[in-house]
């Protein structure tokens, strides 16, 4: 397995497609001067799932807010679909916003409309469709994830697993070609762990997707998805396939899928010595 | 422990600038904001439908505050009119009295001073709420522009609703003006209203009341979705963004009503 | 909160205010109530106007009759001119005095019109010849206080007495 998974051309000959979806090169981001992320080299090849991993604040959001046109990037390219995203003016990102779907951590349902309106919302905003059609797409979407009984509920009656996988069939309401996943897992109970887990692979499948999951969930993320990239500390630490990552022997890739207290990343924060901070003298 | 040698008057006095500049940068971005909100109008109203729940939301649901409040006004400037001009011989100027005040300051400014605490700061909190849960960023990557479609329609709710809101504080508190002076101190009705009628000129006293009215609506408005905008996503920042509605607007109106009255009341004798 | 409730609570609303603001322009105010009545012009004119302004009432043993149209100062005579519109039904005979009165202590000031006993009335147009004009407290004050000193002073030879008692002549 590659150390720095920054060998885009084994990836993506791996995976056998011409273009790929997402390409990130020698991407740099910081906010002020605080920098987030260095040098990020990835390929996410089409109809592929691929896992972003990392701990809390890494800089894993950054990247996909880097794809969406959200933000730009200090240095660096990156290119959705052969476009490079920084350098589209507002027609064009508008038109390429619409082909992507994104599933936001808590699912960032709008709460003033009820389940069939978020997911219509993007029909109505986008197309013109007649309102016939319109229900029963998002009836399609809504029986896709499961949820097609609670269409006249509102997000706030929903839990937490409902709310994401609503979320989820919003997220593909136009059919996008790039869905991408904030910390899907995140706060989930087993049984909704295994539900949305199955769901994005499946959907992915299905549709012919391309998926970028964000996430820290380790023993999920193996289960479905095909590729993963470690980062930490802004940089790319490590990539490869799920069977790669299981066995691979990186201290960094170890510690975390064992879920090892100490490692490569440190328990212990940084602080003067132990002793020392001890018995020093109040003045 | 060390004390940090910078506490001394410098350290003041850079942290005065500091806060000075800030402000007008934010008075600066304010203002672009507006250019931004403006330029969405169109949408707005292209899709009455967002503007009309915000009419409702920002009007109709102020209605029982503005028209209680109004009231009460009306009855206690007439309870306090009548005693200083009974002094005078002048008991029967009640109807003018009551109803110039109203119409010209107190119901706009008190309307005004009311929708930025009820409606105002409801409209922060909805917006910071929405950027905070991440409901805005996802509308953005959705590709639908939240200044069109969240913010533009909470702003001209709110400059239609106040000078609505005002016109009915004036007419409840002349109607209140009414039940203390004729119904309930004795003054002659035909007196009351027939002065009132006399004295007060659609232009320019309920006309300029009018102005007032709107120029409020549009302060708190665009005060409140700013300060909703603009706020941090976190708990705390949404009710900081919510006090800074309210204190912000209630000082603007103020100030915007001194500006104002200097103007127009100025030929009048 | 379905659409339609919406709608229909914002028209309410709408319709509501709206009505408040015609309320106050009609019944508060005096939108439609000026000028409505057909009437005719007369011109006054006066040394002082005092306080008068712009559609203070006209009236005629207490009733109001028209209201003042114009106010305006003459350069040449340097008098001020009033142009005052009278209702129609109300006719005044040519020698009406106009004066300016103030009712009560704080309270407004008003044209009043005592007619006379000429036969011929005043036409659209005509100027009313005589005037009285409004009583300035502060000359009203020093006119006193002049008068007393006066009194009390032994009378100088050959002196004509200079303002006499009567306030602001009656105007020819």
């Amino acid at each position: 397995m590659n150390p720095h998974g920054s060998d885009a051309a084994t990836l993506g000959g791996r995976a056998g497609s011409d273009t790929a979806a997402v390409e990130l090169v020698d991407l740099s981001f910081a906010y002020d001067v605080r920098p987030v992320l260095e040098g990020i080299t990835m390929t996410i090849p089409r109809g592929k799932i691929v896992a972003i991993m990392g701990g809390s604040g890494c800089g894993k959001t950054t990247i996909l807010r880097l794809i969406g046109g959200a933000l730009k990037p200090k240095s660096g390219s990156v290119r959705v679909d052969g476009q490079s995203v920084p350098d589209l003016g507002p027609e064009a990102l508008y038109h390429l916003r619409r082909r992507c779907g994104m599933l936001f951590q808590f699912g960032a349902l709008f709460t003033d409309m009820s389940v069939f309106e978020n997911i219509a919302f993007p029909m109505r905003e986008h197309t013109d469709l007649p309102e016939e059609l319109i229900r029963d797409l998002v009836l399609m979407k809504l029986h896709a994830v499961g949820l097609r009984g609670a269409a006249q509920l509102m997000p706030s009656e929903l839990s937490g697993g409902m709310a994401r996988r609503v979320a989820l069939a919003r997220a593909i309401a136009l059919d996008p070609m790039l869905v991408m996943y904030d910390e899907p897992f995140a706060g989930l109970d087993p049984i909704s762990l295994g539900v949305i887990g199955q769901l994005i692979r499946r959907l992915n499948d299905a549709l012919g997707i391309t998926s970028v999951v964000v996430t820290h969930d380790v023993y999920e993320s193996l289960k479905i998805v095909d590729y993963l990239y470690f980062v930490s500390e802004g940089r790319i630490v490590a990539g490869g396939t799920a069977a790669e990552v299981r066995q691979s022997m990186m201290p960094f890739v170890r510690q975390f899928v064992d879920g090892q207290p100490d490692g490569p990343v440190p328990f212990h924060y940084p602080a003067p010595p132990y002793r020392e901070e001890l018995f020093a003298r109040v003045d | 422990m060390s004390i940090d040698a910078a506490q001394g008057p410098s350290y003041w006095l850079r942290r005065l600038g500091g806060a000075v500049t800030g402000g007008v940068a934010r008075v600066g971005y304010a203002t672009r904001f507006l250019g931004a909100v403006l330029w969405h109008t169109p949408h707005a109203f292209r899709r009455i439908h967002l503007t009309l729940r915000e009419i409702y939301f920002s009007g109709v649901l102020s209605l029982v505050i503005i028209l209680m409040s109004g009231m009460f006004v009306g009855m206690v400037l007439s309870l306090q009119g009548y005693e200083t001009l009974k002094r005078y011989g002048s008991d029967e100027q009640l109807g003018i009295l009551v109803a110039l005040a109203l119409v010209r300051e107190l119901a706009p400014v008190i309307a005004g001073l009311l929708f930025a605490s009820r409606a105002g700061s409801a409209i922060t909190a909805e917006i910071g709420l929405m950027k905070a849960t991440e409901q805005l960023a996802a509308m953005e990557m959705m590709a639908v522009d939240p200044l069109a479609r969240v913010v533009a329609p909470r702003f001209w709710g709110g400059v239609i609703s106040m000078p609505l809101l005002a016109a009915l504080f004036s007419a409840f508190g002349i109607f209140g003006g009414y039940l203390v002076g004729v119904r309930l101190i004795g003054i002659d009705e035909g007196a009351f209203w027939g002065q009132m009628q006399a004295g007060v000129d659609f232009w320019p006293d309920v006309t300029d009341g009018i102005i007032k009215s709107f120029v409020f609506g549009a302060a708190v408005s665009l005060i409140a979705v700013f300060e909703g905008y603009d706020s941090k996503p976190t708990a705390e920042g949404v009710s900081t963004a919510t006090t800074r509605t309210v204190v912000i607007s209630s000082l603007a109106i103020l100030a915007l009503d001194f500006v104002m009255t200097a103007f127009m009341f100025r030929g009048a004798a | 909160m379905n659409r339609s409730a919406i709608d229909l609570w914002v028209g309410i609303f709408v319709a509501l205010g709206l009505g408040a603001i015609l309320f106050l322009a009609l019944k508060v105010g005096n939108l439609l109530t000026l000028d409505r009545a057909p009437g005719y012009r007369l011109e006054a004119r006066f040394d002082n106007i005092g306080g008068l302004k712009l559609r203070a009432p006209v009236k005629a043993a207490g009733v109001v009759v028209g209201r003042v149209e114009g106010v305006r100062l003459d350069s040449q005579t340097y008098e001020a001119v009033t142009t005052l519109r009278i209702e129609r039904e109300y006719q005044f005979t040519k020698d009406t005095i106009a004066s300016i009165n103030t009712s009560g202590v704080l309270g407004e000031v008003y044209v009043g019109l005592d007619a006379g006993g000429d036969p011929a009335m005043l036409k659209d147009g005509d100027r009313i010849a005589k005037t009285q004009s409004a009583m300035v407290l502060e000359k009203l004050i020093g006119q006193f206080l002049f008068d007393k000193a006066q009194e009390s002073k032994p009378l100088q030879s050959g002196g004509t007495s200079v303002g006499g008692g009567a306030p602001q002549g009656v105007k020819k």
